[in-house]
């Protein structure tokens, strides 16, 4: 019938199906919820449906124009209204609750048929609008408010941050739920300059928000910083500030360019404090590439030493193998652990494998050279013995940037590593050493090797490392009468196979037109080497 | 009744396997050939000075092969909105033909003339002969969707028919049936511009390395194809030191601009392959080149934001750094890589690299090395290189960005040992960066590890002649590894420790590979045939979204119900576009049943969560969200950041296509009210 004054309001008519759509799946939700609650099926039918709308950010609209709430703002004027609850619906919500309960009653079904004809008058359209709205409210109207606080909370959980600032505007119900503390204890800042990121940086003011009414109930706290020293230092400044919260995971991301070692570090350490300090139960703990230092390690385990379970420190100079021991000895929890190779000391691995200490998870070490032709030191086979006997299930992830002539000390004696990964060039000496000397080996990349085939030395990796599931080749080659071996060797237990389409050498038995075939077969499932645009 | 045609040239800048062309000639009473350029938009735009005079030669060679047909070209300064009318009335035009253009832009300014030449009463004609196949087509036969995987691609191309045959050139016989007189005036009004008319200073210019034309390119087709049939292994050869140059057998900047037609060469390689190996069908292999530009043709028709991550449905969002300082260096050769900047001042002076130099290039301004968007390296390429295609050079950026197309990121490129395998030697750079020519082989690749001693005898003190190296390679990437890494695990859904297995492989790839049968009986294929195939043009052409547009609603190709997969990490999900995450697998789908990887087995939960695949039940995932709800310790496999979503995100992708199927339902009810 009268779908012209509501294309007239609605932009578009794909504008207007979500409306309807929504509105009528949301009457749904509410009904479910409401004959249903102790089913926690049709909640979570619910639940979703609630997400599903709330993730294409059109809860909001839905709720607008339920409400007829006028014009929504930017994010700023969200807050000033969730930032001013007791204005905010005393002004408006009671009131026009009131006003619709009353033309409810009054006005019936009267505009079911005086819409239509309307024609292009606007007040009649305006009218008839309205009209409409308060008559379509009326099924839901009661419910929406009835919703319990903990049911608002469930449904809340999964709205992304924004929709959930919108929400809180539809009534005091809303909008208490909105600032439970529940629902603040993760959060993730996004710390971004205009200047140095395309992404979006959290609101200065959702900012000032959180720390003014939500800081102690922040447990889960990320920062995501871009590559400028100024979001650096914004992400201190707002730990510095959370002095009465205690949390249980911190984790400090550059997502560009390690800007936490570009700003002073004394601020930096003192920010850190704070937080090391004031929580008490710190039990992740992901700082890699920032100026940390020993004395701080100190405070983290004056203060956290029961709780620590996770530690991920890699690339970061200012800590010595004394400092990271201190951790390891008084850390018993610690399970998992990244660091770089210059702090792995055969103490630590000691002290890692003492029966005091809980079984180690995950052990990662990026073996990274400074300067051309470094030394590196050697780790003792009895010290990686003693930690595979206290752990034997823990795995070992290395990761090296080294010059080919860098690799003299490693792979001489067995070591537990479960996960390879060569950044840089590798010599085939180093490959063939690998497969004498890993035998846990479990996933494999090569980025890149010389001009001579690895057709041995792949073949003694697949003969000696039983395990290995994944394997990945750059800049290498490889006889496909080789590659095409070490495949049947493997058999189905390589779930990943990552094989730049150069790799493979044409031989007298496959050409690149049919390995893809030959290894398919051995896999057990479609295989194709990785390619690029010839272009 | 009088045809006064007029065939507007755009990017197929030829008399051969011109259809559009021919269109116009046919029956015609008088032909004009325009191109239109706007000479004060030619120098703002961002397009370098080789580009222009590869252009301005093209048009030069197509003006003197019409006049030795007894024709002119007739380029028209200004914006085909203005200019059409004008000449429409001044030359009494009653038909209109050009081909077609498959880029979203062309295809909305297309559309807008087409309106056009419909108010006036001028017929117009489009016909397809700048892509192989019709990309629709190749949509469609992908459920409406372009394929994105390269293979994906290939298994479709190989069961369509072949592409239409080329047509000959157009011939003097032809062109004097339809005669026109060209006016005294015509090279006052109507030639073509010179560089400096369009605002570029010549003074000092080097002597192009490529000529832009079509006799020059048929010329080249000729050595290209002689070249091949003394490769041994025709369809793999490896690259050589001397095809970092500009090759004499070079063609892709010639088809950019048209110069030659794609079926051509795509013929040419067919028949000569047929020849040589006696008559076995040609693997598509043969046409790499072709089939790759085809591929991002057919990705970026109906994405007008190919060219962008914002709003890009299939480029995965990374937080790329934005640093002009950098950029600058790149782009000017001045890294202090000498691979890295050899490599673009030959780009440079010469608008040309291969495409290994590509890649290497490519690589390093973005997850390589210098972490910056591969947007600003596509605006430089733009602006340099003669060939770059918007879909092949936008395509391409995000391939090697690992933005799109699911690509592994580990496969980096080093800007030392790539070059030194590619060129050990090191001439190339000592022929583009002439300053390090004295540099022995061994640090030629990174003279600021040469001695001193070293460097003062080669006359080239690093940090004062030459830049130091403006980054650690060995720090950036593995810096740059970590932070891949963080943006596809959010992507996979995948928390284990495995570096490849962070990469979502694409269920598309699934589809059975193409089969020699499939080949085989994909089209009119066997030799024999070949003879009788000119015959079949005609019905080539139906398919061929050739299509005479009278009325005025119908452009080319209407594209309102554009629907491109969406891979957007995280919350940017835009509801015009629906998200169809739910075809991306970790892994490529076993064709039997898979024990779980030993990487995963050693606790309980990272094994659930690390071998976790869409077949699993909802209830499992039930089980895991609620566990998940315990916001239990971070670790390795959670991150705090966001770890809800992400274990939801499975979840929703299956309840979402439920979810739509209800809201088309609720939708029509919802209207019923």
């Amino acid at each position: 019938m009268d779908r012209s004054d509501i294309t007239y309001r609605y932009r578009s008519d794909t504008d207007l199906n979500y409306w309807i759509g929504y509105r009528r799946k949301i009457k749904n939700v509410i009904r479910s919820i409401k004959y249903h609650e102790s089913s926690s099926q049709n909640l979570r039918h619910a639940v979703t449906h609630l997400r599903t709308l709330a993730r294409r950010s059109s809860m909001h609209h839905v709720i607008e124009r339920l409400w007829h709430a006028g014009p929504v703002g930017g994010l700023d004027s969200i807050w000033s209204f969730a930032s001013n609850p007791a204005f905010h619906l005393r002004q408006s919500y009671p009131e026009r609750s009131k006003a619709s309960v009353m033309k409810r009653g009054l006005q019936g079904n009267e505009q079911e048929d005086g819409g239509g004809t309307s024609g292009g008058c606007q007040k009649t359209l305006k009218r008839s609008r309205k009209q409409r709205r308060e008559k379509d409210l009326e099924d839901e109207e009661v419910r929406w408010e009835c919703l319990p606080q903990e049911i608002l909370l469930h449904v809340f959980q999964y709205l992304p941050l924004l929709d959930r600032a919108f929400a809180s505007q539809v009534c005091r119900g809303w909008n208490e739920a909105f600032h439970m503390p529940e629902l603040w204890r993760c959060f993730e800042f996004e710390l971004n300059q205009p200047a140095s990121s395309y992404l979006k940086a959290t609101h200065p003011d959702l900012i000032k928000q959180i720390i003014k009414r939500h800081s102690d109930h922040l447990q889960y706290v990320s920062f995501k910083v871009d590559s400028s020293r100024e979001s650096a230092e914004a992400a201190c400044d707002i730990l510095s500030q959370l002095v009465n919260c205690s949390l249980k995971t911190l984790g400090l991301i550059s997502t560009a360019r390690p800007s936490f070692m570009e700003m002073p570090k004394s601020h930096f350490i003192s920010a850190l404090t704070v937080v090391f300090v004031n929580s008490k139960s710190l039990s992740s703990l992901k700082i890699d590439d920032t100026p940390v230092d020993d004395p701080s390690l100190k405070v983290l385990v004056a203060n956290n030493s029961d709780t620590l379970k996770l530690l991920k420190m890699s690339s970061c100079p200012h800590v010595s193998p004394a400092g990271i021991l201190c951790v390891a000895d008084q850390c018993h929890g610690l399970r998992e652990l990244a660091l770089n190779y210059h702090l792995l000391s055969d103490e630590l691995l000691i002290a890692l494998s003492s029966e005091k200490h809980v079984h180690l998870e995950h052990l990662r070490i990026d073996v990274v050279s400074e300067n051309p032709g470094q030394q590196f030191h050697t780790i003792k086979k009895s010290s990686w013995d003693a930690m595979k006997r206290h752990s034997p299930k823990f795995n070992l992830v290395m990761y090296f940037y080294l010059y080919e002539d860098e690799f003299g000390p490693f792979f001489r004696d067995e070591i537990p590593v479960t996960h390879l990964y060569f950044g840089r060039s590798v010599s085939k000496d180093v490959l063939g050493r690998v497969g004498l000397n890993c035998p846990r080996l479990v996933e494999l990349v090569v980025c890149a090797n010389g001009l001579r085939p690895l057709d041995e030395e792949l073949i003694r990796i697949a003969q000696r490392c039983t395990q290995l599931s994944a394997i990945g080749l750059g800049e290498c080659e490889v006889s496909c009468s080789a590659f095409v071996e070490f495949v049947k060797m493997c058999g189905d237990r390589l779930t990943q196979l990552s094989i730049m389409e150069e790799v493979l050498v044409p031989d007298h038995r496959y050409g690149l037109d049919d390995i893809h075939w030959e290894v398919s077969k051995h896999l057990g499932r479609v295989w194709f080497p990785d390619m690029m645009p010839t272009w | 009744m009088v045809v006064n045609s007029v065939h507007w040239f755009r990017k197929c800048l030829r008399l051969h396997d011109n259809p559009a062309l021919q269109e116009a000639l046919n029956g015609a009473d008088a032909v004009r050939c325009v191109y239109i350029l706007d000479p004060f938009f030619a120098g703002a735009a961002n397009v370098g000075i080789n580009r222009w005079r590869f252009l301005l030669e093209a048009l030069e060679d197509l003006d003197s092969s019409l006049k030795k047909l007894n024709s002119r070209l007739f380029v028209v300064r200004g914006q085909p909105t203005d200019v059409f009318p004008r000449l429409f009335k001044e030359w009494n035009v009653t038909r209109l033909t050009f081909e077609y253009d498959p880029e979203p832009y062309g295809k909305e300014r297309d559309g807008a003339i087409i309106k056009l030449a419909q108010e006036f009463g001028v017929e117009t004609i489009v016909r397809n002969s700048h892509t192989l196949y019709n990309l629709d087509r190749i949509i469609e036969m992908n459920n409406n969707s372009p394929p994105l995987t390269f293979k994906r691609f290939q298994t479709i191309v190989s069961r369509l028919e072949l592409p239409r045959r080329p047509l000959p050139p157009i011939t003097q016989q032809q062109m004097d049936k339809c005669h026109t007189k060209i006016e005294d005036n015509h090279d006052q009004l109507y030639s073509i511009p010179s560089l400096e008319e369009l605002g570029f200073r010549t003074d000092g210019l080097p002597l192009a390395v490529w000529h832009g034309g079509e006799s020059q390119a048929l010329d080249r087709l000729g050595k290209h194809l002689d070249k091949k049939v003394w490769v041994t292994s025709l369809e793999h050869s490896r690259v050589k030191t001397c095809s970092l140059y500009a090759s004499p057998t070079g063609l892709s900047p010639y088809l950019r601009f048209g110069c030659l037609s794609c079926r051509v060469l795509y013929y040419n390689l067919r028949e000569l392959y047929m020849k040589v190996r006696k008559r076995c069908t040609p693997p598509l292999s043969l046409f790499g080149q072709l089939l790759w530009r085809e591929f991002f043709y057919t990705a970026a028709t109906n994405n007008p934001n190919f060219d962008r991550m914002d709003g890009n449905p299939i480029c995965v969002q990374i937080p790329w750094d934005q640093n002009p300082e950098a950029l600058a260096k790149w782009a000017e050769g001045r890294t202090g890589f000498p691979w890295i900047d050899a490599i673009m001042t030959q780009l440079r002076q010469e608008g040309w690299i291969h495409h290994l130099a590509r890649h290497a290039v490519a690589c390093f301004l973005t997850r390589g090395d210098l972490w910056i968007s591969w947007e600003s390296g596509m605006k430089v390429f733009e602006e340099m290189l003669l060939d770059a295609d918007w879909s092949v050079n936008a395509g391409s950026w995000m391939w090697l960005s690992c933005s799109a197309f699911f690509q592994q990121f580990f496969h980096c490129y080093c800007p030392v040992g790539f070059g030194r395998r590619t060129d050990p030697t090191g001439d190339y750079i000592r022929h583009y960066i002439p300053i390090l020519k004295d540099y022995p082989n061994r640090y030629i690749y990174e003279p600021w590890n040469a001695p001193e001693s070293l460097q003062k005898a080669a006359n080239c003190v690093v940090g004062v002649d030459y830049p130091k190296p403006m980054i650690n390679h060995a720090e950036s990437s593995r810096l740059n590894i970590e932070r891949m890494k963080q943006v596809y695990q959010q992507l996979s859904h995948y928390r284990g420790l495995s570096l490849l297995a962070s990469v979502p492989t694409i269920q598309e790839e699934a589809e059975p590979p193409m089969t020699d049968e499939s080949q085989t009986s994909s089209g009119p294929d066997s030799p024999q045939r070949v003879p009788a195939n000119t015959e079949e043009d005609v019905c080539y052409e139906a398919p061929d979204s050739s299509t005479v547009c009278p009325s005025s609603t119908s452009a080319p190709h209407p594209d309102q119900e554009y629907q491109a997969p969406c891979i957007s990490s995280g919350c940017h999900t835009d509801p015009s576009h629906p998200p169809s995450l739910s075809s991306i697998q970790r892994h490529s789908p076993p064709l039997k049943s898979k024990p779980c990887s030993p990487s995963s087995s050693c606790s309980s939960q990272s094994s659930s969560l690390g071998t976790k695949r869409k077949g699993l039940s909802r209830k499992v995932r039930r089980g895991q969200r609620q566990r998940g709800r315990q916001y239990c310790t971070l670790t390795a496999r959670e991150e705090a950041t966001g770890q809800e979503e992400t274990m939801e995100e499975d979840m929703e992708q299956e309840e979402e296509r439920m979810e739509e199927e209800e809201e088309t339902c609720a939708e029509t009810a919802g209207q019923l009210e």
